[in-house]
C-alpha cells in the first residue's frame, strides 16, 4: 500500500459531520449576533475587561498550540533529524490553519475589524508590542502558506512552481524561526506594559522568554497530540513512511517535550527568586501558581521523561495532554485570572455564552478544514510523484 | 519588581544582559513639553457637587445621564469612568467626614495608550492633553489593558464604529483659549488649571504652607513618568483609591526591553539557526562520508581476501594439476612402454626357448 485510498467517509451524515455541523449553525447565528448588535450586548467584556477568551484564548492559547509549525520544520529542516520529515506537513497545516483562525477570530474581538490591516499599512505604531506581533502574525502566516503550497501543489499537479517552492525551504524555514520567535515572545511582552493589573507571580520582566519558551514545548506536545488523534481518525489516509516514523516522532519529541518543559520550570522558578515573590505562594493565588507550576509543568516533564525511558507510547501521550491544558492554563491565568487581581470580585470577568460559543465555532471550524484537507492532499502521505523527494 | 533598569529578556539569554534600557528611554526621561498644561487637583477643597461632571458632559456633548447630576446620592456607589462619562467624583472617607475625588484621564508626560496603540490613535499634545484619533482605531483595546488608571473605555454598544472615550483636557477648547469645562464650573478651586511647572510650585506652596492639611506628596509628578493632571490630598491616596504602587517608571520604560530585544533576534537568529544548519549538514555529510569510507573500506578488505582465497585456491590447483599431469605423463609413457617391454620379454623367452 503505497498511497492511501482515498474513499472518505462513508456517508455525509455521520456523528462527526452531524455535530460540526450544528455547531457551525450556531456559530453562524452568533456571528451575526456580534455584528449586528456590537460587542457589548454579546459579551461580558467591560471596561474594566477589555481582553476576554477571544483574546485569552482564542489568540494567546491559538497562537502558543500551534507553535508545532516552527518546532517540526526546524527540527527537521534546520537541526537535520531527517526522522522528522514526515511529521512536517502535518505541523505546518496545523500551524497555519492555526494561525489563519487566529486571525479570523481576531475578526469578532476588534471594534472595527475592517481596519485590520492599518496598522501595517496606514498608521504604524512601532511603539506597541501588539504591533510586532501584529506584523510577525502577518508575515509569518505568509511563510506558513508557502510552505504549505507544496502540497497544495502536488494534489493539483503544478509540477514547476512546486520545485520552485520547494527550494526555499530552508530559507522558509529559518525566516519562520525568527517570527515565531518575535511574536510568541511578544504575545508575553504585551503584559508588561501593564506590572500593576497583572498578579506578581505571573507578572515577571521574563515574560516574553516564558512566553516563548512554552511555546516550543506547546508545540511538540501538540504534534504528538494531534498525531494521536490523527491516527485514530485519519489512518487511512497515512502511508507507510509516515506510520514508520510516527514513533519515532513520538519518542523525539517526547524527550525535547521534557528537556523544555524542565527548563521552563527553573526560568519560572529564577522569575520568583528574582523579584522575590516567594511569600505570595502562600496565598490563593500562590495555590493557583503552584498547581499551574507542579501539576502542568514539572508532572508533563516526569512523564514525558518516564515514558521517553519506558518507551511508553500512551504515557507521552497522556504527558502531551497535560501540556497542552496547562498552557491554556497559564495563558488564561495571564490574561484573566490573574489580570485585574486587585479588582474586587463584582468587577472580575466571567465569559459568557456567546463568546465561548464563539470560541468552540472557531476551534471546529478549524477541525473540519484539517479534515478536509487531510483527506485531499498529500499531508500524511508522500504523493507518489514525488517519493523520496526531499 | 517595579525598579529594574534593565529589561534585557531575551537579549539577555542570547548576548548576555547587555541591551540598553531601550531604544527610546536609553537613559533619557522625557520630563513633558515645556510650557505644557496640566490641572490640579485638591481633594481637601472638593465638596462633592458633581458640578465638573455635568460642565463635562456638557461641553463634550455626551449623552445625559438617567440620574441628573444634582441627585448626589449617585456618589454612595463607587463609580468609573465609561463611555458616556469622561468624569466622576467618587465618596470615600466616613460620612462625617467625607472626602471627595475627581478621576479623569491624568494625561501622562509619556502614555501608556499611546505607547501600547499600534496604530498611532493616541498623541501627547505639546499643550499637555492627551488625545485620541478614532479615524485609525482598530478597536484592539490594549489602551485600556495598558492604562495603569483605568480611564480609556469602549463604546461597546456600538456596532459599526465604536470608540475608545476619555478626557481630551478640553483640547479644542484650550485652543481656543478656554478652560477645560470642569476646571471653569468648579466653585470651590478644588481644580486649578496652568502650566505644569507652576502646578508643581503653587502644591509645594499649599503643602508648605499647611503641612497639617496634607499628605506630602504630589501624586502625578512622577507616577508612571509624570502625569500632567496632578493630585493633592489630606489623606493617604490609597484611601481615595489611588494605587501607591504604580511606581516612577513609564510605560515605555516597562516595554522598552522587549522592544529593544527585537532586532537582535532578527539580527542574531538567522546567524544561530544557519549555523546549526551548518553543523547539521556538515556532521550529516562526514557521517555519509565515513560510511561511504567504511563502507569501501570493508568492500576493499573483502576482496583482497577474496582474491588471496582465489589465488590459494588456483596455486593448490596448479600444484595439484602439475602433479596430475606428471602422474598423466608418467602413466601414458609407462603404458606406451607396456607393449614394447612385453614384446621385449616375448622374444627374450622365445630365444631361451
Amino acid at each position: 500500500m503505497s498511497t492511501p485510498a482515498n474513499n472518505g467517509p462513508k456517508s455525509a451524515f455521520n456523528t462527526f459531520n452531524l455535530v460540526a455541523g450544528a455547531i457551525l449553525v450556531v456559530g453562524l447565528i452568533l456571528t451575526v449576533l456580534r455584528f449586528t448588535q456590537g460587542i457589548g450586548p454579546v459579551t461580558n467584556l467591560d471596561d474594566n475587561n477589555p481582553w476576554g477568551i477571544w483574546i485569552g484564548f482564542d489568540l494567546l492559547c491559538g497562537v502558543a498550540l500551534a507553535a508545532g509549525g516552527y518546532t517540526t520544520s526546524a527540527a527537521c529542516y534546520i537541526f537535520g533529524l531527517k526522522r522528522f520529515h514526515s511529521a512536517v506537513r502535518p505541523a505546518i497545516l496545523t500551524a497555519f490553519l492555526g494561525y489563519a483562525l487566529v486571525v479570523f477570530a481576531l475578526q469578532y474581538d476588534l471594534g472595527r475589524p475592517w481596519r485590520l490591516p492599518y496598522p501595517i499599512f496606514v498608521s504604524q505604531g512601532t511603539t506597541s508590542l501588539l504591533f510586532e506581533v501584529g506584523l510577525c502574525v502577518m508575515l509569518y502566516l505568509t511563510v506558513l502558506f508557502i510552505e504549505f503550497t507544496p502540497a497544495m501543489f502536488e494534489w493539483l499537479g503544478w509540477k514547476k512552481i512546486r520545485g520552485v517552492v520547494v527550494k526555499l525551504t530552508l530559507v522558509l524555514t529559518i525566516f519562520g524561526v525568527v517570527l515565531s520567535t518575535l511574536h510568541q515572545s511578544s504575545l508575553g511582552a504585551l503584559y508588561t506594559i501593564a506590572p500593576s493589573k497583572l498578579h506578581p507571580l505571573w507578572y515577571s520582566p521574563y515574560m516574553p522568554l516564558y512566553f516563548f519558551v512554552s511555546s516550543i514545548a506547546a508545540g511538540m506536545s501538540m504534534v504528538i497530540f494531534e498525531g494521536s488523534m490523527s491516527h485514530k481518525k485519519l489512518h487511512r489516509m497515512m502511508d507507510e513512511e509516515y506510520l514508520k516514523h510516527h514513533d519515532g516522532v513520538v519518542f523525539g519529541f517526547g524527550k525535547a517535550a521534557s528537556l523544555v518543559l524542565f527548563g521552563y520550570f527553573f526560568i519560572k522558578t529564577m522569575g520568583v527568586a528574582y523579584d522575590n515573590n516567594w511569600h505570595y505562594l502562600t496565598s490563593g493565588y500562590g495555590l493557583l501558581f503552584l498547581t499551574e507550576m507542579l501539576g502542568f509543568v514539572a508532572l508533563p516533564c516526569f512523564l514525558y521523561a518516564v515514558g521517553v525511558r519506558d518507551r511508553n507510547l500512551g504515557l507521552i501521550k497522556k504527558a502531551s495532554i497535560i501540556t497542552v491544558l496547562g498552557i491554556v492554563f497559564n495563558r488564561f491565568n495571564v490574561s484573566m485570572v490573574a489580570f485585574n487581581y486587585h479588582l474586587p470580585a463584582a468587577d472580575r470577568y466571567f465569559p459568557s455564552m456567546t463568546e465561548i460559543g464563539i470560541s468552540i465555532f472557531i476551534v471546529t471550524l478549524g477541525v473540519v478544514i484539517f479534515r478536509f484537507i487531510t483527506t485531499r492532499m498529500p499531508i500524511f502521505f508522500e504523493h507518489p510523484d514525488y517519493k523520496g523527494d526531499h | 519588581m517595579l525598579r529594574r533598569t534593565f529589561l534585557g529578556v531575551l537579549g539577555a539569554t542570547c548576548v548576555g544582559a547587555a541591551l540598553p534600557t531601550g531604544a527610546e528611554a536609553g537613559g533619557k526621561e522625557f520630563k513633558g513639553y515645556p510650557g505644557s498644561k496640566g490641572v490640579l487637583f485638591d481633594a481637601t477643597r472638593c465638596i462633592g457637587c458633581r458640578k465638573c461632571e455635568a460642565a463635562c458632559n456638557k461641553v463634550n456633548n455626551l449623552p445625559k445621564p438617567e440620574k441628573p447630576f444634582e441627585d448626589l446620592a449617585v456618589l454612595d456607589e463607587r463609580r468609573r469612568t465609561d463611555a458616556k462619562t469622561h468624569t466622576v467624583v467618587n465618596k470615600y472617607g466616613t460620612p462625617e467626614h467625607p472626602v471627595f475625588r475627581k478621576s479623569q484621564c491624568n494625561h501622562c508626560l509619556e502614555p501608556a495608550c499611546a505607547s501600547a496603540c499600534f496604530v498611532k490613535a493616541f498623541k501627547k499634545l505639546p499643550n499637555g492633553a492627551v488625545v485620541y484619533d478614532e479615524s485609525v482605531c482598530v478597536g484592539c483595546r490594549y489602551c485600556m489593558v495598558a492604562c495603569p488608571f483605568e480611564i480609556p473605555t469602549y463604546e461597546y454598544d456600538e456596532p459599526l464604529t465604536p470608540r475608545v472615550m476619555k478626557c481630551d483636557m478640553c483640547a479644542p477648547r484650550q485652543a481656543k483659549g478656554e478652560l477645560p469645562g470642569c476646571v471653569a464650573e468648579c466653585p470651590k478651586e478644588a481644580l486649578v488649571f496652568g502650566e505644569r511647572e507652576e502646578l508643581i510650585t503653587i502644591a509645594r506652596e499649599r503643602i508648605r504652607r499647611n503641612p497639617d492639611r496634607y499628605v506630602h506628596h504630589l501624586y502625578g509628578e512622577d507616577e508612571m513618568g509624570g502625569t500632567s493632571w496632578m493630585n493633592l490630598s489630606g489623606v493617604p491616596f490609597k484611601e481615595i483609591g489611588m494605587r501607591e504602587d504604580l511606581g516612577t517608571k513609564s510605560a515605555p520604560e516597562l516595554t522598552a526591553g522587549a522592544l529593544a530585544a527585537v532586532p537582535m533576534v532578527a539580527g542574531l537568529w538567522p546567524v544561530l539557526l544557519g549555523g546549526i544548519y551548518a553543523v547539521s549538514k556538515r556532521n550529516a555529510k562526514v557521517a555519509d562520508e565515513e560510511r561511504e569510507e567504511a563502507v569501501k573500506n570493508a568492500l576493499a578488505k573483502a576482496s583482497a581476501e577474496a582474491e588471496k582465497t582465489l589465488s590459494d585456491a588456483l596455486e593448490k590447483a596448479d600444484v595439484a594439476n602439475k602433479r596430475k599431469i606428471e602422474v598423466e605423463v608418467k602413466k601414458a609413457v609407462e603404458e606406451a612402454l607396456k607393449p614394447k617391454e612385453e614384446e621385449e620379454a616375448e622374444n627374450s623367452e622365445k630365444e631361451e626357448s
